[in-house]
Parts: structure tokens; sequence; C-alpha cells
């Protein structure tokens, strides 16, 4: 395979994205991820230079809202699926700053 | 010891004034309890989408064109992706790529004359909720209030070799900032935040050296404080051999000195790309030469007004202009009336003091214009004393009563009635012979205890001019 | 009305019918429920039923069609509405883990459309978890079947959505399309599905795949259902910065027989190796079809049709690492248990909560978008994602419409997809392109197998030109409507559906099915 990905990438785009991996699904992971890059690889056949990259498929632009409010107390609606709450808050594992 | 030169560049936030959010219709009122301001957009609900507020963009575009920057005709907003609770997304909607603002200066005075500190980029971004600490319970509590308000980061060139320059710096954006009437920059408050990136080299190098990030400062005097002990701290390092590390740090403002934060987790690989949610902005001619008419008075061409139409003198309008609060509480002031210079002795004598006295700024002051103009009036009618002026000023000033009905309620007015008056003089003149006889001898100090007298027995609703008049008079 | 006739008909029918009395929406709903209940065990098209809500909707809304206050084409008809669309006070899972509890505090836009125009909503069906993959095989909740027959997978990511209609679990349903997800599943459980224009339906609500792809659109028993679905779910949405304000939505309007002089290209590049013999020749039939009703129909060389599936799975699976980000454990849906400390907290939950393909996307994403990768990977997926668009301008400027297949193959078996996601992503050859270009696209039945699975053919207009792709696709529908009503008398023994049915065109399609 063209593209073979370490397992420090691996392990490194986990922290990234926050997933845990067992040692198994870190292989796979590994396999899965080369095969899709090699595949992936294939872009470069092309030549893009002088292309702009194409984020939207439209050329909307400039669309705003005026600066009115709309919304009133969404306490409720905003704590109602939290897994924990308390005093209208979201708890959460204590964090370092 | 070898000589070292510091080299500042600040990355300032500054919570724009807008009622709503920058991405949903939610208000930006500080406080309020917790959640409360808050709906699907800027809590991160799934299935909600960002749209831009109109305002938000009019602000930058403002702050960049008083900031003398070149405005990003095309712009985007970009995903900033990182994990943190006060972060609902989970990535903080904000421009990499193509921000709003770049390449600008605004001008400080230093000791050697004015300086100009470039001004990197202006961006448009949203800011992160509140993280309450639970030491009790070992855990972080989140409110999304902020969550969502919106910001701008202006990003300054290392252009600044002190902390003298530094404030001078901050100075000169709040002030413009609040020309602009864009945001109430309020440090304490955190609607202005300050980060210092600081690094330190030999005289004369050429190369800069590592540099380091401080935050968590909220006043300039932290700010100062924070910049000495960073200056140190890396001169220390360098001379005993050590190296400085490219970090993050945060000033304990209580010990006085900042320590490195816990690493985050990951490299910071904050993997930026365009918001698929939201559309490029395209800055037409029409949209810049609107904000530019709009653009309010600035400080400079308010000094020359000033001079010209109200002939104030210097000193005076160095100080009222240096708050647009104070320069707009002036203006409303003459608007109802009052003579100019009567205004400024006001603002300059008593409402400085007072100002000084509580340690608040300028920014802070709570009277209206009229209640001033007022006050002004029933002096200038001699409806009250100077003295009694002052006093009313006071309760003006901590609670903007209306002078006019105060004088009334508390019967504070002048006593006008001739009468009264001389029969109080002549009871004054009979109760201190000792007095007249010295004042007849010669001694005009004994006029002053009498006039003072008079005014103690009508309880200081007199006019001293005619109480002078009258002892004269019946002497 | 009876039972077994009213499920056969077709959701503009049944509005007609409940609007002059033949029968009423709370009769609709209570059969329809019943149909799931006795079908749903074996299909597994329905994650939640909501059918106590819907009986009592049903009533609320057949009172409003008697007073008059009702009047629109899908008025009590009821329907199933895919799972990532947020419906407020109904759980709305993606068929995950991660939001197995989730209850949505508002609905999405294009449901809140459908809810005015007094459609019943029976609950939200199974797909593939995130609408991640092809088969609904990924979801949390377990396979759906194909209803045509079960041992098959009825596509995906909107398999619940197409199964239901196949099943007659429901009049028609609500699906979303980033690369194929409606059209696809269409096509493998023979039913009619259209992703519209980008920004013709509002993504308000609808949890994010890949943002800049996605578009919600209708699976229905037949193209007049189609346009007249898409009709309510379309509209300009100020909450949503990529909506269009369209004037020309009144796709029914465009429900006439009549291709003549019509120009169809038909891209070679789809019809080289990988394509099922069985499914070329049913999809070049269906050209023949409109050839013979006048279309002038042309191959052409569209190119770049082998860089469609590395652009989109570099741009969907970077969006979807971003737009998958929230899903953290704070604020809502699954959180792990155990000490573990903030970032344990996060990989836990995230680890526990996502499933394999979900994560294997994630992984993806976040890796073409990290430090020293976005220029090669992503930035350049873009720029190709412009050729791709570049290459389909030159194309509509010669032809009104693009005729191809939907899928290379009929519908796999369980289980035959998964092992190997490579191959599952070559499977959305062409459908993917049309995504990337924000294009309208259409699959309809035009056929099936050998083994009876039915086959799809798909048309793709440019954007905006729905209403082409109603046009031609109406106008397919009928002409071979026809000649399958014969096909289908031939097995009406074993058919019991299609030959109580009064609707040919309905019947035909479920030939050859194992109902």
């Amino acid at each position: 395979m063209a593209n073979d990905i370490s397992n420090e990438t691996i392990d490194y785009v986990a922290i990234l994205a926050r997933l845990e991996l067992t040692g198994q699904e870190r292989e796979e992971a590994r396999q899965d991820m080369s095969r899709m890059l090699d595949y992936i690889d294939k872009l470069n056949e092309l030549d893009t230079s002088g292309v702009e990259p194409m984020s939207h498929a439209f050329p909307l632009q400039n669309v705003f809202r005026e600066d009115e409010v709309t919304e009133g107390d969404g306490s409720v609606e905003t704590l109602q699926n939290a897994p924990e709450a308390r005093e209208d808050m979201f708890v959460v594992p204590r964090t370092f700053d | 010891m070898k000589q070292y030169e510091t080299v500042i560049g600040l990355e300032v936030h500054v919570e724009l004034a807008t009622k709503t959010k920058i991405f949903c219709g939610c208000s930006t009122a500080f406080g309020g309890r917790p959640n409360s301001h808050t709906c699907p957009v800027c809590t991160g609900m799934p299935g909600a989408l960002p749209v831009l507020n109109r305002k938000v963009l009019e602000y930058a575009v403002a702050v960049g064109l008083a900031a003398n920057c070149q405005i990003t005709r095309y712009c985007k907003f970009d995903r900033k992706n990182y994990f943190y609770p006060d972060n609902p997304q989970n990535y903080q909607i904000s421009q990499l790529y193509l921000p709003v603002c770049r390449d600008g200066f605004v001008e400080i005075e230093t000791e050697n004359g004015s300086k100009r500190i470039g001004i990197h980029e202006i961006h448009m971004e949203e800011d992160a909720g509140k993280l309450i600490h639970d030491e009790w319970e070992d855990c972080t509590l989140v409110d999304y209030n902020r969550s969502g308000v919106p910001l701008i980061e202006i990003v300054s060139e290392p252009d600044m070799r002190g902390a003298d320059e530094v404030i001078a710096y901050l100075e000169k954006l709040r002030l413009i900032i609040r020309y602009l009437g864009a945001s109430d920059c309020k440090l304490q408050e955190g609607s202005m935040r300050a980060d210092v990136n600081l690094s330190v080299r030999e005289a004369g190098a050429k190369e800069f050296g590592t540099r380091t990030e401080m935050k968590n400062l909220s006043s300039f005097r932290s700010i100062a404080r924070a910049i000495e002990a960073e200056r140190s701290r890396q001169i220390d390092l360098l001379e005993s051999g050590g190296t400085v590390i490219q970090e993050t740090r945060r000033f304990d403002e209580e010990k006085g000195t900042s320590y490195a934060m816990r690493s985050k987790e990951d490299a910071q690989d904050y993997r930026y790309f365009p918001d698929p949610d939201l559309v490029p902005i395209s800055i037409s001619e029409e949209f810049l030469a609107e904000i530019k008419g709009r653009q309010p008075e600035l400080r400079t061409e308010k000094m020359k007004r000033y001079k010209a139409e109200y002939d104030l003198p210097d000193y005076d309008i160095e100080i009222i202009t240096g708050s647009k609060h104070m320069a707009d509480i002036f203006e409303e002031t003459v608007r109802f009336g009052a003579q100019p210079k009567k205004v400024s002795n006001w603002l300059m004598g008593e409402t400085l003091r007072l100002l000084r006295e509580q340690e608040a700024d300028p920014e802070d002051i709570c009277f209206s214009p009229e209640n001033l103009a007022k006050l002004i009036a029933l002096t200038e009618a001699k409806t009250v004393n100077s003295t009694v002026a002052k006093e009313i000023f006071e309760v003006m000033f901590r609670e903007n009563v209306d002078p006019e009905r105060y004088v009334e309620e508390k019967g504070l007015r002048t006593v006008s009635d001739e009468g009264a008056l001389r029969r109080t003089v002549e009871e004054v003149i009979q109760a201190n012979p000792k007095s007249v006889e010295d004042y007849r001898g010669g001694k005009e100090k004994a006029l002053g205890f009498l006039v003072g007298q008079t005014m103690k027995a009508m309880k200081g609703k007199a006019d001293p001019a005619g109480i002078t008049g009258l002892l004269k008079e019946l002497l | 009305m009876e039972k077994i006739e009213l499920l056969g008909l077709s959701a503009v029918e049944l509005g007609a019918a409940i609007r002059s009395g033949r029968t009423t929406a709370v009769a609709a709903t209570e059969a329809v429920l019943e149909q799931i209940e006795s079908r749903d065990k074996s299909y597994h098209c329905y994650v939640t039923v909501d059918g106590e809500n819907a009986v009592k909707k049903a009533g609320e809304i057949q009172k409003r069609i008697e007073a008059g206050e009702l009047t629109g084409p899908l008025a009590g008809v009821p329907a199933a509405l895919k799972d990532n669309l947020c419906t407020k006070g109904l759980r709305t899972t993606c068929s995950s883990r991660m939001l197995e509890s989730f209850v949505p505090a508002f609905s999405a836009q294009a449901v809140l459309n459908l809810e005015k125009a007094g459609v019943v909503v029976l609950g939200k069906t199974n797909m593939d978890e995130f609408a991640m993959g092809s088969t609904t095989e990924t979801s949390y909740f377990g396979v759906t079947k194909n209803p045509r027959n079960p041992e098959h997978v009825p596509g995906g990511s909107s398999g619940g959505s197409a199964a239901a209609v196949a099943a007659q679990e429901c009049f028609f349903a609500v699906g979303s399309d980033t690369g194929g997800s409606i059209r696809q599943p269409a096509s493998y459980c023979g039913v009619v599905g259209m992703k519209p224009t980008y920004g013709t339906v509002s993504r308000y609500g609808l949890i994010a795949y890949g943002s800049s792809l996605d578009q919600i659109g209708p699976l229905t028993k037949n193209v007049e259902d189609c346009a007249a679905v898409l009709e309510v779910l379309a509209s300009y949405d100020k909450k949503d910065s990529t909506s269009l304000k369209r004037e020309d939505t009144d796709f029914t309007a465009a429900l006439t027989e009549d291709v003549r002089g019509m120009r169809i290209g038909i891209p070679q590049d789809y019809f080289k190796e990988g394509l099922d013999g069985e499914v070329k020749a049913a999809v070049l039939e269906a050209a023949g079809v409109l050839e013979s009703k006048g279309a002038i129909v042309e191959e052409f060389d569209l190119s770049l049709v082998d860089y469609a599936i590395p652009a989109y799975y570099t741009i969907a699976s970077a969006e979807a690492s971003s737009n998958l980000e929230r899903f953290d454990g704070i604020k809502y849906g699954f959180r792990a248990g155990g000490e573990a400390g903030l970032n344990g907290m996060y990989r836990k939950t995230r680890s526990q909560g996502f499933g394999p393909e979900v994560k294997r996307r994630i992984m993806l994403g976040s890796f073409v978008l990290s430090s020293g990768y976005y220029d090669a990977y992503y930035l350049k997926a873009l720029r190709v994602k412009a050729m791709i668009k570049e290459a389909f301008d030159r194309a509509f400027a010669k032809y009104d419409c693009i005729l191809g297949p939907v899928a290379p193959t009929t519908a796999p078996r369980l289980g035959a997809s998964l092992s190997d996601p490579l191959k599952m992503y070559l499977g959305d050859i062409y459908t993917i392109s049309v995504n990337l270009a924000g294009l309208p696209g259409i699959s309809i039945p035009c056929g099936a197998d050998s083994r009876g699975l039915p086959i799809g053919v798909q048309l793709i207009g440019n954007c905006y030109q729905e209403k082409k792709l109603f046009k031609i696709a109406h106008t397919y529908e009928q002409s071979v409507k026809g000649m399958k009503i014969l096909k289908s008398a031939k097995n009406a023994d074993k058919e019991n559906l299609s030959h109580s049915s009064k609707n040919a065109r309905t019947a035909f399609f479920l030939e050859g099915g194992e109902l």
C-alpha cells in the first residue's frame, strides 16, 4: 500500500476525534484508512492547478439575519436531554484550564 | 548581564454590542439565569443551523476601517475544531483563511513620540459558554448564555516593546471601539480580553525569540504585571542557560506569577475548514460606503470641533474626549441649554473627583445630561448656592435624581425672602458682639465668621453674596 | 373502503379519497398502523412507531379537512420520516446508540411543512447510523429487510423509508440523500425517490452528515406522489443559510406526458465494467421507451466519473468528523459511565456511542483535515468537485437530462456488504456526483432482475430542473403502465396486493416481490 498509515498516526487521529480504539480496532482502522487513502490518491491523477476549491455548489452569498431578539428563555428545552444537570447547568467531569 | 528587548504582540477579543448572538436570535444580555439565553443553535443541538447577524459584520468592518485595515471583499467563516465543554458544537465558528479585515494600524503616543502598531488581522467569531468549577462536588457546570455572543479578535503585529506601549495600544483600541459604539470594552466583565504574546531577544538581534502566550488578564494593571513577570522569567531562563518553550501560560493575579496551562491532551490541530452551513460574504462598494457614511466622529475630529465650537481649554477637551461616554454627556448637556464651560467644570471637577473616589471609569457615569443641565440652571438662577449644588450633584451622581424635584423635596431652595434674611443677620450680629467688634476694628476675617453663622442659621439655604452684602450694610 | 384497497392507494389517491369522503384520515391511519403491526416484525422499517399520537392527530386533521381548513392533496395522508429528521417530542435517534433516547425540542422545517399540509406522522424509519452506509445494516437497532426479498438489504441510508413505502407501511416516506441515500434504496425497493436541488428543502432540523451534500427528499409509490410531496417539503427557510428562494416549486404542474424533442444524454462512463448486465439492459430499455415517446437519446462522455467517489468520501467524511463532534455526552444523548475525567468521558462516550462505520468516517475525516494533509486531501477534493460540476455544466448545455443506472447492481444479500467498506463505497458511483454538484436526481423503477429484485433508472437534471425530471419520469411511468399491468396480472395469484389494487401503477412495482 502506498499509504502505510502508522500506528502513531492512527493514535493521533483517535486523539483528535476523541475515540478510544482497542488493539484490534486500531489495526482495522489502520488498514481501512490506508486503503481509503490509496483510493483517494486517485485524485492526484487529475491536474487541478488553477481550479478554485469549491465549498458550495451554488454561488450563494450574503445571507444574513437582522439583529433582533427572536428567542425567549430556552433553558428548559436546552437542558431537557442532558445526561446530568444541576442548577440549570450541564454537569461535566472536572475541567482544567 | 546582556541587554534584552521585549517583543510583544496582542490578541484582543472584543464582545460586540449587538442585541443578539452572532448566529441566532438569543439575547446577548450579560448575566441572567444559567442557560436562559440559549436556543438550539447556540447550544449545538443536532439539526440546528447558524445564520449570520448582519450587525456583526457591520461592526467588524467599522472597527477595521477605523483601524486603517484593508477590508477583505470576499470573506468566509471556518470551523475551528477542538473538544471543550464550553464549546457546545466542539467547533468554534471563526475565520482563518479569509478574515474580514487585514493589514491595519493604530497610532499610540510613547515617550519618543507617536508610534504605529500594526494590526495583522481582525476576524469575527463566536464566544464560548462559561464553566463554573464546583470544588465541593469536584465537577464543572456549564452555562451557555455566553455561547454565540459575537466577538472580533484583533491580532496585532509584534510591534510593542514594553508594558507601557501595550497599555497605550489597548487604551487606543478601546477608545476607537467605544467611539464606534461597537463594544463597551470592559476588561473586568470580559467584554474586552487580551492575550499577550511575548518573547525576548538580545538587544540588536534580528530574529525573534520563542514566544509564550499569556491568558487570563482582566485589568490593565494585571497586564502590566504579567508582562514584567514574564519578561523577567524568560530573561532568567536564558541567562541560566535554559530555553523558552512555546506554550500558553495563565497569569495568577494573586501570586503575580504565571504558570503553564496543563497541556491539552492533543496537539493543537484545529482542522480548520470552511463552514459548509454558512455562505461566503461578498462586501460591495455600496456596503462599504454605507458603513463609512455611518462612521461616527472619532476623537481627533471631535477635539478640533470642541475647540472651534465651544472654545474650551485644551486640557478640558483632552479629558472630555478621552471617553466617548463623557463626550456624549457633555454635548447632550450643552444641547439642553447649559453653557459649555459650566458643563466642562462639572465634568472636570466634581465628576472626576467622585469617579476617582469610587475607582470608577468615565464609562460608568450614570447621571443624565438632562439632570446635569437642570442642576446648572438651578445654580445659574441662584435657586441653590454652590455648596448645596455640590451636595445635590453627589446624590445625582449616585442615583441620577432629578435636581429640581430633589430641591423641592428636601426644601433646599435658597431663601429669597429679604425680610427673613435680614432678621437672621440682625440676630447673628446681636449674638456675636465680639466678632462685630473685631470686624469694626478692621479684622476682615471676622466677617467670614459672621457669614458662616448666618448660613448655619439659614441651614445653608442662602446666597452667600447676599448675606455678605447685608452684613456690610448693617455693620 | 376495504383495508387492502386502501393500502394500495397512492398518497395523492388517498388524499382525494379522504377529501371526497370515501375514507377518512383516521381509517387510513388505523389501516396502515395495522399493516405496520403485522409486517414490521419481518421487515423492521421503523425505529419508532408513534401510533397513538398518529391516530389522535389523524382525528384532528380529519375535522379540519371536513371544516374546509385543510384542502391540500396530502391532507390526512399517513407518512413515515427518516430518523434523522428532528421531530419535537418524538425521539430521533439517527439509528445510533448515541441518540437512543434523544427527544428534540423542535421539529425540522421539512416536518413542519408536512404537518402544515395535514400529513399524519406515523413514526421514524430505520437508517444507516447517522446516514453513513448504503444498506441500512449499520443501524444500532438492527437491519431492515427488503420487502421485495427479505434476504436482501433495502439499500441505504434511507432504507427504512424505502422499505416502508414498498411494504405499504406508509403512504409515502421522507428520507435524506447525501450520496445517493434516497435514490439507491428507492431503486432497491422498487419505489420512486428524489433528491432535489441542494437548497430546495430546508436542512434545519436534519441531523447533519455532510452539510454541503445533504438534501431531504421524498420516497413514494409513484412519480405523481413524488412531485406532490416535494411540493410540500420545498420551502425557503431563513433559518438555513443555504436555503434557496425558488418560485418554481409547483412541481405537480409538470406532470404531463410530453418528452418530444427533449434531449436525453446517456453517459457512456456509467455503462462500463462493474455494471450488472440485467441492470444495464433494464436501464437502456427505459431509455428506449423515452426515445419511442419522442425524446432524443444519445450517448456522450460525461468524464470524471471515477473521481467522484474519492472526492465525495473525502468531503463527506471531513464534514461528518466535524458535524459529529457535538456528540460528546454533555448536552444530550448517550454518556458512558465510569470515572475517567473529561477526556476519558469523551472517548468512552464516543467509542461506545458510535458504531464502526461512523467511527471509520470520523477517523478518515479527521485525518484529511489534519495539519499537513488539508491541502493534499481536502482542498484537492474541493477542486475535483469544481471540475465535476463543470463537467455537468457542459453536459447540461447539450442535454435536458442525463439518464443512467442508480446503482451497479440490485440489492445485495444481507451481510454481504459490510465486510468490505471500500467495495460498498464503490456502489455509490452513479449517485454521488449528483450531490457533489448539488443537482436534482430521481430514481424510478424500471423493472426487476431475474431474481425479482427491483431495478431503478436515474434521471439527473441541471439545478432547478426538477420539473423536467418529473415530466420525463411521469411520461416514462405512464408509458410502461399498460405493459406492466399485463405482467402483473400474470402473477396475480401470488400477488394478492396487486390484484386487489385498483391502481395498476402501484401494483406493477410490487411484482416479483415476496409480499
